[in-house]
């Protein structure tokens, strides 16, 4: 991390030194993260009262939200890359991490793309994180180890309209019903911001649009699918399905 | 005695500034490896001189009102610093609502929230709780202060510990709070494993995937795994004791009825020794814990979705699978803790 910033330090300097173009300097980015339903804004204030409709029609309550990014990437114009090894866990439930600025730098100017990802890819989800440990957010090794990418709890009001819990937990798709674990697929979702040019201090409004995991191109139906789906290595690929719309890029401020 | 005297001489007098002696917390391996550092204040370091006043005030009935009741009689090490009672008996006679807590790994508690409903923040504001609670020891912090200022040795103690002998409660709870961040426990048979010292039993590695499989037990959400060695999540829950409640839990303290009947996750370490479970009880051995998961949840407005199939009162184990997840359990408790 430092050594990376380091780098782009040393690399300010000798542009500044030969060259009389373009400025270019150093700077912090903020990432924060807001939330709605179709929409309508949804903070922890929301939480625990059965107030949601999804696309299927089921009603249900949020009562636990968090959801893991990493690996944010600057995309040059010339084809150039500057990745963040930082992560942020998400906890809407308890008002934390909403805000993330990552320890590195990025340089300013133009970039045709910024991405991160929900969860971690398949390489950095085998390294052991201390915080992440700690925030019982493991994935256990009979489903492949790692982390989870999303933890969504609620209730909902079922056919016989009683409130039911569901884990809307979403993880690396895993078959574990044979001798060895396979994966069918990755299912961590690379997430495009598009284009934006960086000034000073940007800060990246995203939003999460939640009724989206419930929505396309999967009509999610809580009755049939509530619980006990991190085994479920199809239901994870609905969800991974599911969230290639879920976040978008609200505004940039600087 | 162990302290650095430093005098410093100035024009027209001395100060004496005792130091007492760095005596930091030694973190297992399994913790260091695979969880974050442990929180000591800033303004409580560990000492050497700190901790050993500690044990001696948790050890002394002095707090007490009546001289009768220390610490340790309702948080005995034997019972990993818990009692054997449902209910604890104070110094009067009377009977507390809830189970006394077990003590130990106190400095990984991140979110610094004591007892059943969290009502505290920080172990130092927790000692304060028990000596004056009239269902407890039923004491006024200010005659304790004058009974150990009083004292033949605590004011010598205390200025070694401190650097002052004048003893107020805030140096007093500091004391007892250094010594119950000394109790660590992380040597049961199960961490022998994680470090690759020993083997388990078929039934306890079964028992183990029980309690980590999410179509069984699936424990782990709430209760830690191999890669959160506390065994608990340190926060709060619902997990369907009752479907109304007579004990808010959390819910009396933080005025939201969404909290009502949450009550702090416990550590799984050592259920050897601490029965009875839950925060009031109710429960005499970890075959009802256990059937009370596996069937016996109870719906209410605030129970935990990631309580399973709770419409069908619970995950419905196996009877061996049950057996299995019961020794994988104990193979958590640290004999060594309690033997010393």
């Amino acid at each position: 991390m430092k050594s990376i910033s380091l780098l782009l330090l040393i690399l300010l300097i000798i542009s500044s030194a030969c060259s009389n173009g373009d400025k270019v300097e150093l700077t912090n980015v903020t990432f924060s993260f807001s939330h709605n339903w179709d929409g309508t804004s949804v903070t922890n204030s929301d939480f625990n009262t059965i107030k949601f409709t999804n696309e299927y029609g089921n009603q249900l309550s949020i009562e636990r939200l968090r959801y893991l990014i990493s690996k944010i990437t600057f995309h040059k114009t010339d084809g150039n890359t500057i990745v963040l090894e930082d992560y942020n866990l998400v906890d809407v439930t308890n008002n934390q991490n909403l805000s993330f600025m990552p320890a590195e730098f990025v340089t300013t100017g133009e970039y045709s793309n910024i991405s991160f990802t929900f969860g971690f890819n398949n390489e950095d989800n085998a390294n052991n994180y201390t915080d992440l440990n700690t925030a019982s957010w493991i994935v256990p090794e009979i489903l492949g180890g790692g982390y989870h990418y999303m933890q969504f709890d609620g209730k909902f009001l079922n056919q016989a309209n009683e409130e039911q819990g569901f884990n809307y937990h979403a993880i690396r798709a895993v078959n574990n019903l044979g001798e060895t674990l396979s994966f069918p697929q990755d299912t961590f979702i690379i997430v495009n911001l598009g284009p934006t040019t960086i000034t000073d201090n940007a800060i990246f409004n995203i939003e999460m649009d939640i009724a989206e995991w419930f929505k396309t191109p999967y009509t999610w139906n809580l009755n049939e699918l509530n619980q006990t789906l991190m085994p479920n290595s199809e239901a994870q690929i609905m969800m991974h399905k599911n969230g290639q719309n879920v976040f978008s890029l609200k505004s940039v401020n600087q | 005695m162990l302290f650095l005297l430093i005098c410093f001489a100035c024009e027209n007098e001395s100060v004496e500034q005792y130091v007492a002696m760095p005596n930091p917390i030694d973190i297992p391996k399994l913790f260091e490896d695979n969880i974050l550092a442990p929180l000591i204040p800033v303004d409580n370091p560990q000492t050497v001189e700190g901790i050993a006043l500690g044990k001696k005030l948790f050890f002394d009935p002095i707090l007490s009102g009546n001289n009768t009741q220390a610490c340790a009689d309702c948080h005995a090490p034997q019972h990993a610093f818990s009692d054997s009672a449902k209910f604890s008996e104070g110094i009067n006679g009377d009977l507390g609502t809830r189970n006394s807590m077990p003590l130990f790994n106190l400095a990984w508690n991140y979110n610094e929230k004591f007892f059943w409903d969290g009502n505290t923040f920080s172990l130092e504001h927790q000692v304060f709780v028990p000596v004056s609670d009239p269902t407890e020891m039923n004491s006024d912090w200010k005659e304790v202060e004058l009974k150990l200022q009083n004292h033949l040795e605590y004011p010598s103690l205390f200025k070694n510990a401190f650097g002052t002998s004048n003893i107020d409660s805030t140096i007093v709870s500091k004391a007892i709070a250094q010594f119950e961040r000394t109790l660590v426990s992380a040597n049961s048979k199960f961490d022998q494993y994680l470090l690759g010292k020993i083997e388990l039993t078929s039934n306890e590695l079964n028992g183990f995937n029980v309690f980590m499989d999410e179509t069984k037990g699936d424990c782990f959400h709430c209760h830690g795994s191999d890669k959160n060695p506390l065994w608990t999540d340190n926060t709060f829950h619902n997990n369907g004791l009752d479907t109304t409640f007579t004990d808010l839990g959390l819910g009396a303290i933080t005025g939201d009825p969404a909290d009502n009947g949450k009550f702090k996750s416990p550590s799984l370490r050592n259920l050897a020794f601490t029965a009875p479970y839950m925060h009031d009880g109710r429960f005499s051995t970890l075959d009802e814990v256990i059937n009370h998961y596996s069937e016996g949840l109870r719906n209410s407005a605030t129970i935990d979705p990631l309580m399973k199939k709770e419409n069908q009162g619970g995950v419905r184990l196996s009877d061996s699978d049950k057996a299995d997840l019961k020794t994988f359990l104990l193979s958590l408790s640290d004999y060594d803790f309690i033997a010393n």
